[in-house]
């Protein structure tokens, strides 16, 4: 097991590599590279400009530029955010709190929905034709409209929820916290749960064909045994892998989310410095994203060799 | 997608008609789009002042936004601009990727490896996130644009093709072939890609989806489609401040772009569920 997770750790170091050449070509492909904020800025002057190039290492060949960026990121040196020149580390430290609320409370949310769904679409017709209608709505409904929707339902008309933030004025109490949540976490929610819903739905599917359930079936054993003990055990490694590859996407999720409802997480950083063009936080936030990323496809392999006897011996 | 599916699976595409409905509907899109001059009620830049902000009506259906433009027409017309993107990108991917995807599972071992590491790495990197920078970099036009989503999502199809082609390329009609003479470029080309059609098509029906929400929520950021040409998503940008007094300039545009990938979502699912 330490051998296989070593082994993976290695081999996700030149896929890093790769990420960060791309997200580092990205940055100064911009017209003036990290400078440019301060190119459309009347009140910088062109030698002031040239001071700064200077001062950066801006003038440096560009090889010699990513080396010196890569050194300094490993060593947790992730530059200063240009909005208000603090360590762009420390302006992500503080936003991810909220951000794992968000994502946990939704995942959470979309679990308890996809679960008996799925399991009961894969053997009734019936909740079948159904339960495809909604998930497939839920997968392509645009979570920003759907968003701007539930804001405006039961934040405007009905007025029964606030409409954005993460707490009251005064910090608030649980209670106040928990209804913050609600709209946010309820618009990830819906897509999550309906993406979950049908991958069980096709495991359980699959499952229940092979010839094993047919055995258990005729010995005698109850559907209910023969769903939730023979059949879910099996299915239960894929679904597994797809969930947490999911969840492992949410960086795009969050983004939306958290820019609607005024979720002081890291997705609303993201579009504050997008707005800002500050590149550095920018670059950090497509590094942690891309690191979170592959850190989630080995938990979900190591979930499976958890769940999965017979792939332990492949590793 | 995985290529097992109960038999059960085919005969609820025979019998259930949503698949059929949802073609149609992106027909009638299409057309819609295609015919907007002649359909739309007014011209596209009309304003008019006397009915700014106004209500649905029965002069104007979608209502007018805050410089009287009807609603109803800049949503005919902003469906050019969504479904053009989400076809057009849609084709950019499924090229790159059969491309990519061809070409990894054909050659195997080497350039299988670094070709799949270098779709390992797009996949990981946040999508929306990266195509927000990118689009924020390059402040692109239209066909920019497409091209960005097209190169933003080829990767799904790029795993089904090679996935598809290392089966294809063990059976014997492509051993024949070889021993008949032929090269790796015609083998992959006549003998190989041709059964990978199916399985890419349905790649590439999702991918027209995905396209068009992509477009609209870059749009929706301020970062995509430029006014004053409308489309779908930087209509809904438009309207966001003003979601409480005038909800219809975002309730239509996001209907119609929920619609149109519902549609691609039930389309795809019904040929993937048929190919089986």
């Amino acid at each position: 097991m330490i051998r296989f997770v070593v082994r993976r750790l290695v081999q996700s170091v030149p896929l890093l590599l790769v990420i960060s050449l791309l997200i580092f070509a990205l940055i100064h492909a911009a017209p003036g590279g990290p400078l440019s904020t301060y190119l459309e800025n009347p009140n910088v002057r062109p030698e002031d400009i040239e001071r700064l190039r200077k001062a950066m290492g801006l003038d440096r060949p560009l090889g010699l530029q990513y080396l010196s960026w890569l050194w300094a990121f490993v060593r947790g040196d992730w530059g200063f955010s240009y909005a208000d020149g603090r360590p762009v580390l420390d302006r992500l430290v503080e936003r991810i709190p909220a951000t794992l609320e968000l994502i946990g409370v939704a995942c959470v949310m979309a679990l308890i929905a996809a679960l008996p769904a799925g399991i009961l679409a894969a053997v009734n017709r019936r909740f079948d034709r159904v339960s495809s209608v909604f998930a497939v709505a839920g997968i392509s409904l645009p979570v920003f409209w759907f968003g701007l929707l539930l804001q405006l339902v039961f934040a405007g008309a009905l007025g029964w929820l606030p409409s954005s933030g993460r707490a009251s004025f005064d910090g608030g109490d649980f209670v106040d916290r928990v209804v913050h949540l609600i709209l946010p976490a309820t618009v990830l929610a819906a897509a999550l749960s309906a993406a979950w819903s049908r991958y069980l739905r096709r495991a359980m599917r699959d499952t229940v064909a092979r010839p094993f359930i047919r055995a258990a079936r005729s010995r005698g054993l109850s559907e209910r045994t023969l769903l939730l003990h023979h059949a879910l055990p099996n299915a239960l490694p894929t679904f597994v892998t797809v969930v947490l590859l999911d969840i492992s996407m949410m960086a795009s999720g969050a983004v939306v989310t958290e820019s609607i409802f005024a979720w002081p997480g890291i997705g609303s950083l993201f579009t504050e410095a997008l707005g800002k063009r500050d590149y550095a936080v920018l670059m950090a936030f497509l590094m942690c994203g891309s690191v979170a990323v592959m850190v989630l496809n080995l938990v979900a392999d190591l979930a499976v060799h958890t769940l999965d006897p017979r792939t332990r011996d492949a590793a | 997608m995985s290529t097992s599916t109960s038999a059960s699976g085919r005969s609820t595409v025979q019998t259930n008609r949503a698949p059929r409905v949802a073609a149609y509907l992106l027909g009638a899109l299409l057309l819609g789009a295609m015919l907007a001059p002649a359909l739309a009620p007014f011209a596209v830049d009309a304003l008019d002042l006397a009915n700014r902000r106004a209500a649905p009506s029965s002069l104007h259906w979608f209502g007018t936004d805050e410089l009287g433009r009807d609603v109803m027409t800049r949503v005919l017309f902003g469906a050019r601009v969504s479904l053009a993107i989400g076809l057009v990108s849609a084709l950019v991917s499924a090229a790159i990727g059969a491309a990519v995807g061809a070409t990894a599972g054909y050659a195997g071992r080497v350039i299988d490896d670094i070709l799949m590491r270098i779709t390992d790495a797009m996949l990981a990197i946040p999508r929306l996130p990266l195509l927000m920078i990118t689009a924020a970099v390059l402040q692109p036009s239209v066909p920019v644009l497409v091209l960005l989503v097209g190169l933003a999502g080829w990767m799904e199809t790029a795993r089904v093709v090679r996935a598809e082609v290392l089966s294809l390329a063990a059976r014997d009609f492509v051993a024949a072939a070889r021993a008949m003479g032929a090269s790796p470029f015609r083998v992959v080309l006549r003998h190989v890609l041709p059964g990978v059609i199916p399985a890419a098509a349905v790649a590439t029906t999702l991918a027209v989806g995905r396209g068009i929400l992509l477009e609209s929520a870059l749009s929706f950021f301020g970062v995509g489609v430029q006014p004053p040409t409308a489309s779908w998503g930087n209509m809904l940008y438009q309207a966001q401040t003003t979601m409480t007094s005038e909800p219809w300039l975002a309730i239509f545009p996001g209907a119609m772009i929920f619609l149109t990938v519902l549609a691609c979502n039930a389309v795809g699912d019904a040929i993937g569920a048929a190919r089986g």
